[in-house]
């Protein structure tokens, strides 16, 4: 199964797990087995459905020369009858239409007809045709001109131009395996939407938000704390001078270095082992934020001064109502 | 007698059992539901009725008709992208009720916080889902952001989308920054001074941008003012724009990136 697989693959040049896919639904959809739909595609043996198959090609070889046999014997107007019964045209159009395409090709009418109808095309000026076809295809193909090979020494074709093969042929992206958004994304979102609302609600419900006293510009509460995600920021206040901390820091690595990462990260690779260097740098960026905004939040009490939250307690109005 | 009463509630319980395809065929709902909704009469569920779903819907222009496989896996994404756009949405309704009963003045802001807790049906809920969700916003993106940079969903031909969100995360934590400013307590009030300030040592424009943020050399009622034009006009009317361009490029650079 997975080598049939495989080959159907490489024939194909689809990718293996949609080729197995494929094959299972239209095995599904036309009765059959995997095996047969994949060796199909791999153009190998049948495996199994070879000894079937065998004898049942005896009766689809006989049946054309069966039906032959009425096309060669039929008359001109039968003929336009059966194309236009075929193709669902006016018998009068098809007529017109076979004639100037017969004169073009310059073969008989009834040929063009006969194809039309979809019946053997008759061999013209032989109705003797019908019993040949009776015994096989195979003597028909044997008479098939055969090319006389050249003689030694003299070559039979020369090199006119190289082309390549880009600039005539439509190079179409790779095949990618997709579903439907509707339902499959759709479905997800809308599930993560209300898991969102649910986990909002219940916390708007068991956490209040804060709420101190009136604004008073004569009463600085101590310690004074910026909002949570700016907390960070001023952690590093505390250590550097403002011009650096407050503006070189936030502003230039903050903002215009994460802006220009697609610009200064040229490795197009995305596979997470062959881009580590990135993803380093990164993750110390991340894990430094975080470092400093959980010791701006948590470690910091009155003065700005370092504290252990489970001894002085957390200084972090945020989560007032939750705290106490 | 009784005949005529089975009879009657055979036509009853006919009419009823027949409203819902009537109703659905009729020339009002077929001019609610575009052709191919799965809400009108003759829906199929086959592929080609699921690419019209999509296609003949608003949603056509978040999501295209086919998505690749491992975008949909949700450990791939974790939806933090749509859950901060959805954070959006929760915040501009909870915040359209809010806006109902604030007054952006020195004298009522603070008083008009405190009714909400004692006067206004559902005020402490609204409040507190406006609050907690402006939080839950800016971890959103900040995590999106992350993720993005972790699949290296940055790279050709999403560079300038990245920059876009870069800006969104920016847009998202004025946003924040103003909002926090309105309740106009203690912890509004001195949080903001120590922010103002933190932006005030920016060289050359840093006092300029001070003063126009802060209309004035410090907090004020005016103050107030400006962080609620800010909060609730100007940087939503932004943020959307960005948020309109940074949709439309996740479709226009090829959907969602990877696999990895």
């Amino acid at each position: 199964m997975e080598e049939l697989i495989a080959q159907a693959a490489a024939a194909t040049g689809y990718p293996a797990s949609m080729v197995e896919r494929s094959a299972a639904a239209r095995a599904k959809a036309e009765g059959t087995t995997i095996e047969a739909v994949l060796a199909g595609w791999a153009g190998v043996e049948v495996p199994t459905a070879a000894a079937a198959g065998a004898p049942g090609g005896a009766p689809d070889a006989a049946a054309p020369a069966q039906a032959a046999a009425p096309a060669g014997a039929m008359s001109l107007e039968d003929l336009a009858a059966a194309a236009a019964e075929e193709s669902g045209m006016p018998a009068k159009l098809l007529m017109r239409s076979a004639t100037a395409k017969a004169k073009a090709q310059g073969v008989a009418v009834e040929a063009v007809l006969a194809e039309m109808a979809g019946v053997p095309v008759p061999t013209i000026g032989a109705p003797a045709a019908a019993p040949a076809a009776s015994t096989s295809a195979a003597p028909a193909a044997a008479a098939a001109p055969v090319m006389a090979p050249a003689p030694e020494g003299v070559r039979t074709q020369r090199l006119l131009t190289v082309v390549k093969s880009k600039a005539i042929q439509q190079v179409k992206t790779e095949p990618v395996d997709k579903v439907n958004t509707w339902p499959h994304l759709v479905a997800a979102e809308f599930v993560a939407l209300m898991a969102m609302t649910a986990f909002l609600l219940v916390l708007s419900v068991i956490i209040n938000a804060p709420l101190l006293e009136a604004a008073n510009f004569n009463l600085t509460p101590n310690p004074s704390k910026a909002p949570w995600y700016f907390l960070g920021l001023q952690e590093l206040l505390s250590y550097f001078d403002p011009q650096i901390a407050g503006v070189l820091i936030p502003g230039l690595i903050g903002l215009v270095g994460l802006g220009a990462i697609p610009y200064i990260d040229r490795n197009p690779a995305t596979r997470p082992s062959e881009r580590k260097f990135a993803i380093m740098m990164f993750t110390f960026f991340l894990m430094g934020a975080a470092t400093l905004g959980i010791i701006g939040s948590f470690f910091r009490g009155p003065g700005f001064n370092f504290t252990y939250p489970w001894t002085d307690g957390v200084f972090f109005d945020d989560l007032l109502d939750w705290l106490e | 007698m009784a005949d005529d009463k089975v009879g009657l509630l055979e036509r009853v319980r006919e009419s009823v059992t027949t409203a819902p395809s009537k109703m659905r065929k009729s020339q009002f709902w077929e001019s609610v539901f575009r052709p191919g909704s799965p809400f009108r009469a003759g829906y199929t569920d086959s592929p080609r009725g699921r690419s019209y779903v999509i296609m003949n819907n608003v949603l056509y222009h978040l999501h295209p008709v086919k998505v690749k496989r491992h975008g949909v896996r949700l450990s791939y994404t974790l939806c933090l992208g749509g859950l901060s756009f959805f954070l959006f949405i929760v915040l501009t309704i909870t915040g359209i009720f809010l806006m109902f009963y604030y007054t952006p003045s020195e004298e009522r802001a603070y008083a008009d916080i405190e009714a909400l807790a004692t006067s206004v049906t559902f005020g402490t809920l609204m409040r507190n889902m406006h609050r907690w969700g402006a939080h839950l916003m800016v971890l959103t993106v900040f995590l999106h952001m992350s993720r993005v940079f972790y699949h290296g969903a940055y790279k050709p031909p999403r560079e300038f989308n990245w920059v876009i969100g870069v800006v969104l995360l920016l847009l998202t934590l004025l946003l924040s920054f103003t909002g926090y400013l309105l309740p106009w307590d203690q912890l509004a009030l001195w949080a903001i001074t120590v922010g103002s300030n933190m932006g005030a040592f920016a060289p050359v424009i840093g006092n300029q941008v001070s003063y126009v943020l802060l209309a004035g050399v410090q907090i004020s009622g005016a103050t107030l003012l400006r962080f609620y034009v800010l909060h609730v006009l100007f940087l939503p009317f932004v943020i959307v724009i960005f948020m309109a361009v940074h949709f439309w490029r996740v479709r226009k650079d090829g959907g969602i990136s990877g696999p990895l």
